[in-house]
């Protein structure tokens, strides 16, 4: 378990937290009912929770969330309580069932709404509507309540419907059409960043709404499009939509516009044992400065930047370059280089990060206990509050594991809880 | 309309490049009174363009011209600088020190995105904050954090999204990183949306607890929680993920298909067999029968000769009825937009995502509007991109009580400009 900054037990809305005590948080007595499934929805909520909000997760009974039938699952088997993605996204949310499409299962979602802050959803636009339970209706029950929807494209427009995915997110919102190589088609980023970035997007206005609705007392529904999430800037697109309209040139793979590092010892380059990426350019002196500033470099066509950019004097310089680079490991490039104030980093693999000196002194991934998987270190903390910290109280959910607690918090007795389950509601 | 979530707060930023800048522009948006602390004696390069001066030609500026104030003009800086204020002040004097120190007394929050070391040599620690402001949030955003052995090491986004381990996931899947792939810099906005929930919470919990904070923001850390799902399988399982190209680990077919015309591009996923059902549907070719592709095992094991197919249907249509066809049977589909076609999307269009902005360095253009609709707080444009030292006398007179002779004498000694002081270089 992190450090925690006091001894207070955690209170929760509607009681003591029981399985684990940590200080106040920064968003504790912040109460969240969560709708959302698969992946940006719950990392909206994730941020919620793992900075103190109570969530709690609403899944489908029988079924639940449908991250929980994607990998990468514990140990390579295939089981709703071992999807890696869902237990990262799910860490601090208590879970129930609850079936939306019953009257019964209608009321008791109001119930649980008239002691909420929060209701954030992502199902398809339209759903909230159907199901007789839009922001219009949730609001009369509770004025005060945000409400967040995150959909592919948002609640309005002709796309309104249709299905999104990362490629289309970065393709329709990003710049993919000009990530890539000329001779090559437009590449996507590893894994799905641009749906992480949507939610946390939506966890951003949520917290916002949250604390204007704490101070002037009035609610808000926010209306999150995932597209338009990265329209407002994913890897330079912002700043290119604008250069369009400047100079009537759109940007194109092989000559991307305004964005990443340009000119001589740039990039990405290969060294002894994997690659190292510098920013050059401007402070090339900084490079050769690094390599102890040797003879075969002192020439100054190199610098000036009228003679820099000659490809002939780029590919003198990257040749001696290169081969400096190849007598050194990226360690300790990484080090050299920033010892001479060179902009560079080393590119780790993914079990490289785990072992990194600055993630292992700043214990970036922590432990977290499970019932099922026991013990896994998951990716920690987005970054560091001195004062109400990011902690995990508990992992993920399985499926329908707080009905009890939750139902009886409402009031329910266990009479009730037979007939809820009877009539198919949890 | 009722008044904005973020009204009354006031919010200092000494910030460059862009997720600093970034992130000012939300609490701007949001109602709070920003003030981006500038120095006409400092020019970083990359926030108000690369260059003071820019060569002729170089990028970023309307009708590519650099103009007389080049620094009020640049895209990026100005893609973030609306609902700002901006003032100037040389802090590496004792006196700019001092009126720095004044601001902060009066002030909720500050933000910071130099090195770390570069503030230490300034003198700006969170001991000296607290004495002028005991209960300042602090929004410290470094590229590894503000301890460690990388504290003060200098980070770039795409340097970020290398350490990181981003890079080792992302690429074509026949060619190796150095191979002239496109650099990354997502973990820059990444971080400014970061920022924003970090300081709104900081502000929830200082109402309730009338604590401060120090907020430890480190690029590579947050850019990790981007990318969770390499790192749990090494954790569960002990596989390293390298790359899939644009290869879904779930949906097959997956990736980008050329279409009609010059380099127009889809994408498209199917995910499971009703959606290939539907796919055949649209496609209606002899070959989305062949047993090969029958369920997704099959399609698995057969994707490389799949995906050559797709790409023969795709590059007989239109990349824009691709999407609609495929769209209208579930199937999940989309043009790749440039620039130009962003600008006539219907979505985008009936969404009114972009607004105008004018300023008057500048001209008038449209700019990416709000990133999240919030309907009681629509996004407004109180005021154009921010011109350097465009608030100078609000900030000095009205906010700091500073009188006209001791402005007059301020800006005769150089904190006060509207122009960066004559020597000023990008480096």
């Amino acid at each position: 378990m992190p450090k925690t900054g006091c001894c207070k037990p955690y209170q929760t809305t509607l009681g003591i937290e029981k399985e684990y005590l940590v200080g106040e948080q920064a968003l504790t007595g912040m109460r969240v009912i969560d709708l959302t499934q698969y992946i940006e929805g719950p990392v909206c909520t994730k941020r919620l929770a793992d900075y103190g909000a109570d969530v709690i997760k609403i899944e489908p009974p029988g079924t639940g969330d449908g991250a929980r039938n994607m990998g990468p699952f514990y140990h390579d088997e295939p089981h709703p309580e071992k999807s890696g993605l869902f237990l990262y996204l799910n860490t601090n949310k208590r879970g129930i069932t609850l079936n939306l499409e019953n009257t019964l299962g209608k009321e008791t979602f109001l119930e649980l709404v008239k002691k909420a802050d929060v209701v954030v959803e992502s199902f398809k636009p339209g759903t909230m509507e159907r199901l007789g339970l839009s922001y219009e209706t949730l609001e009369k029950v509770n004025p005060r309540l945000v409400m967040t929807s995150i959909s592919p494209f948002g609640q309005t427009g002709p796309y309104r419907e249709y299905e999104m995915t990362e490629l289309m997110a970065f393709g329709m919102g990003g710049p993919m059409y000009h990530k890539g190589r000329a001779d090559k088609e437009p590449l996507k980023y590893g894994a799905t960043p641009t749906l992480y970035h949507a939610g946390a997007v939506a966890a951003m206005a949520t917290v916002v709404a949250y604390y204007g609705m704490r101070r002037h007392g009035k609610g808000d529904y926010i209306d999150v499009s995932i597209m338009d999430t990265q329209l407002g800037t994913m890897d330079g697109r912002a700043s290119a939509l604008i250069q369009y309209q400047f100079s009537g040139k759109v940007a194109s793979r092989g000559a991307p516009m305004g964005v990443g590092p340009a000119g001589t010892g740039s990039g990405m380059f290969p060294c002894a044992d994997g690659y190292v990426h510098f920013y050059g350019g401007l402070r090339l002196e900084r490079q050769t400065k690094m390599m102890g500033d040797p003879p075969e470099l002192r020439d100054p066509k190199f610098y000036d930047p009228e003679t820099q950019g000659d490809p002939l004097v780029r590919e003198e310089y990257e040749a001696y370059f290169l081969s400096w680079l190849m007598n050194h490991t990226k360690q300790e490039i990484f080090e050299l280089g920033q010892a001479s104030g060179n902009v560079c980093a080393p590119m780790k693999t993914i079990d490289e990060v785990f072992e990194d000196p600055q993630v292992k002194v700043r214990d970036l991934f922590v432990d977290v206990e499970h019932p099922v998987t026991g013990k896994v270190k998951y990716p920690g903390r987005p970054f560091v509050m001195e004062k109400s910290p990011w902690a995990i109280r508990r992992p993920a959910p399985l499926l329908g594991q707080h009905n009890t607690e939750v139902y009886s918090e409402l009031g329910y007795s266990k009479e009730d809880m037979v007939a809820l389950r009877q009539s198919n509601v949890i | 309309m009722g008044k904005l979530p973020l009204e009354g707060v006031r919010v200092l930023g000494m910030t460059v490049i862009l997720a600093g800048p970034y992130s000012e522009m939300f609490l701007a948006d949001y109602g709070a009174e920003v003030i981006r602390v500038e120095s006409i004696q400092h020019f970083a390069p990359g926030t108000r363009g690369q260059y003071v001066w820019p060569p002729k030609g170089a990028p970023g500026y309307p009708n590519d011209d650099p103009g007389e104030r080049p620094w009020n003009r640049h895209a990026t800086f100005n893609s973030m600088a609306r609902n700002k204020l901006a003032m100037t002040v040389d802090i590496t004097k004792p006196e700019g020190m001092e009126i720095f120190k004044r601001l902060v007394r009066v002030s909720d929050v500050f933000i910071s995105n130099y090195v770390p070391d570069v503030l230490d040599r300034l003198g700006i620690t969170h001991e000296m904050l607290k004495a002028e402001k005991p209960d300042i949030i602090w929004a410290k955003i470094s590229g590894y954090g503000d301890t460690g052995p990388y504290r003060d090491y200098r980070a770039q986004a795409n340097g970020i999204d290398a350490i990181a381990g981003q890079a080792s996931t992302r690429g074509y899947r026949d060619m190796d990183p150095s191979s002239g792939l496109p650099g990354a810099s997502a973990a820059d906005p990444a971080m400014g949306i970061a920022a924003v929930f970090a300081i709104v919470s900081a502000l929830n919990y200082r109402d309730r607890t009338g604590k401060g904070q120090l907020i430890d923001m480190a690029l590579s850390e947050q850019f990790i929680t981007y990318n969770p799902q390499p790192f749990m399988d090494y954790a569960m399982n002990g596989r390293v993920q390298g790359t899939l190209g644009n290869r879904d680990p779930i949906a097959v077919p997956s990736g980008n298909f050329r279409c009609q015309g010059n380099d127009n591009w889809v994408s498209i996923s199917v995910y499971n067999d009703e959606q290939w059902e539907g796919f055949c549907k649209v496609v209606a070719e002899e070959w989305v029968r062949d047993p090969l592709f029958k369920d997704a095992l099959s399609r698995r094991k057969h994707e490389d000769e799949l995906e050559k197919l797709v790409e023969s249907w795709t590059k007989r249509h239109d990349y824009y009825e691709v999407m609609h066809r495929l769209q209208k049977v579930g199937v999940p589909a989309g043009p790749l937009l440039d620039e130009a076609a962003v600008f006539q999307d219907p979505q985008v269009k009936a969404r009114e995502y972009l607004v105008e902005e004018y300023q008057e360095d500048t001209g008038t253009y449209l700019y990416p509007g709000a990133i999240a609709k919030l309907r009681n707080a629509p996004l407004t444009i109180r005021r154009p991109p921010v011109r350097l030292g465009e608030d100078n006398e609000y900030v000095y007179k009205e906010v700091l009580g500073i009188s006209e002779p001791e402005y007059q004498r301020l800006t005769e000694t150089g904190h006060i400009g509207t122009a960066y002081a004559p020597g000023v270089r990008a480096r």
